[in-house]
C-alpha cells in the first residue's frame, strides 16, 4: 500500500463509545487502510461505534463494503454502528443502494452521541 | 443503443491502478459539470465510471496493475445532451448475461458496482471486443421534464421537483 492510499483517520474514545473521523476520499485504493483502522478500534467491542464522515467527500461501493464489514462485526459483537455527518454525494450512494434503511444514519456527531 | 458516428472528444488511457480512480472521476465530473448536470449527478456519474474501473481491476483483470484501460467520452451538446462514455479492457472476457446486480436484500459487502451502474446511468451495454477483453457502453442524458433520471435526490437537485423513487 503507497502512503496516498492511506487514509487520514482521527480517533477518539469516550465513555463505552469510539469515534472514527476519516478524513479524504474513499475508495478501491484506500478502503483497506480505512478497514484497517476500524478493524483496529472495534478489536476494543466498544458498545458505540460512531464513524464521522463529514470530511469524506465522496465514497464507492469498495468504502461502503468496508462500512458493511464493520457492521457484521459490530452485531457479532453485540454493539452499534452510527454514521453521522455525511456530505449528500456520499448520502447519495447510501440512498441509492438502500443502505439508508439498514445503517443507523444521524445529522451530526451531537446526534450521534444522543442516540 | 445507437453507435457514434464521430470520434469521441477525449481519450483516455490507464492502467488497471486504484489509486488513478481518482483522477479519472475527476475528468468524468468536470466534462459532465460543462454539459450542464447538476453537481449530485456529476457525483453519480463519477461514481458509475469508478465502479466500472472497479471492476475491471478487481475480476477483469485479477487486481494485475499493468493491465490497460481505455476511456472514450463523447459530450453531446444537444439531440438530447447527454454523456457517452465507453470504457474498454484487455482482460477477461465474460458473457455479458452473466453480469448482472446482486438482490439488495442481501446486504453484505461487495457486489454493488453493477447495481450502481445501472440504476445511475440510462443505458448500460457490455460486449466482448474482437481480439479479447470487454466493452462497456454507458449513456447519461441530461435530465428534462421529459426524461427524468432515475435518482430522486438528484432530480431534486437538479430543479425538476421529485420525480419517481
Amino acid at each position: 500500500m503507497n502512503d496516498t492510499d492511506q487514509i487520514e483517520v482521527t480517533t477518539e474514545v469516550l465513555e463505552g463509545t469510539t469515534i472514527i473521523k476519516p478524513i479524504g476520499e474513499i475508495d478501491l485504493s484506500r478502503a483497506p487502510s480505512l478497514r484497517h483502522h476500524l478493524n483496529e478500534a472495534q478489536a476494543a467491542k466498544p458498545g458505540t461505534l460512531v464513524i464521522d464522515l463529514a470530511e469524506v467527500p465522496y465514497m464507492d461501493s469498495s468504502g461502503v463494503a468496508t462500512l458493511v464489514e464493520a457492521m457484521q462485526i459490530a452485531r457479532r459483537n453485540k454493539s452499534r454502528i452510527i454514521l453521522c455527518s455525511m456530505q449528500e454525494r456520499v448520502k447519495s450512494i447510501f440512498e441509492i443502494a438502500r443502505l439508508d434503511a439498514v445503517f443507523t444514519i444521524v445529522e451530526n456527531r451531537e446526534i450521534a452521541l444522543e442516540t | 443503443m445507437a453507435e457514434m458516428s464521430r470520434p469521441p472528444d477525449v481519450k483516455l488511457e490507464l492502467f488497471s491502478q486504484p489509486r488513478l480512480l481518482a483522477g479519472a472521476r475527476a475528468l468524468i465530473s468536470n466534462i459532465a459539470q460543462r454539459i450542464g448536470f447538476s453537481e449530485i449527478f456529476c457525483g453519480q456519474i463519477s461514481l458509475a465510471i469508478d465502479e466500472a474501473l472497479c471492476n475491471i481491476i478487481n475480476h477483469g483483470y485479477d487486481k494485475r496493475t499493468d493491465g490497460k484501460i481505455m476511456l472514450s467520452i463523447w459530450a453531446i451538446e444537444n439531440e438530447p445532451p447527454s454523456l457517452r462514455i465507453v470504457i474498454e479492457d484487455q482482460a477477461r472476457q465474460v458473457d455479458p448475461a452473466t453480469i448482472q446486480s446482486r438482490n439488495l436484500e442481501d446486504v453484505r459487502p461487495g457486489g454493488l458496482g453493477v447495481y450502481l451502474i445501472n440504476e445511475i446511468m440510462d443505458e448500460v451495454k457490455y460486449e466482448k471486443r474482437e481480439g479479447g477483453g470487454m466493452r462497456l457502453t454507458m449513456v447519461k442524458l441530461l435530465p428534462t421534464r421529459e426524461n427524468c433520471g432515475s435518482v430522486s435526490a438528484a432530480n431534486t437537485s437538479q430543479g425538476l421537483g421529485q420525480t419517481h423513487e
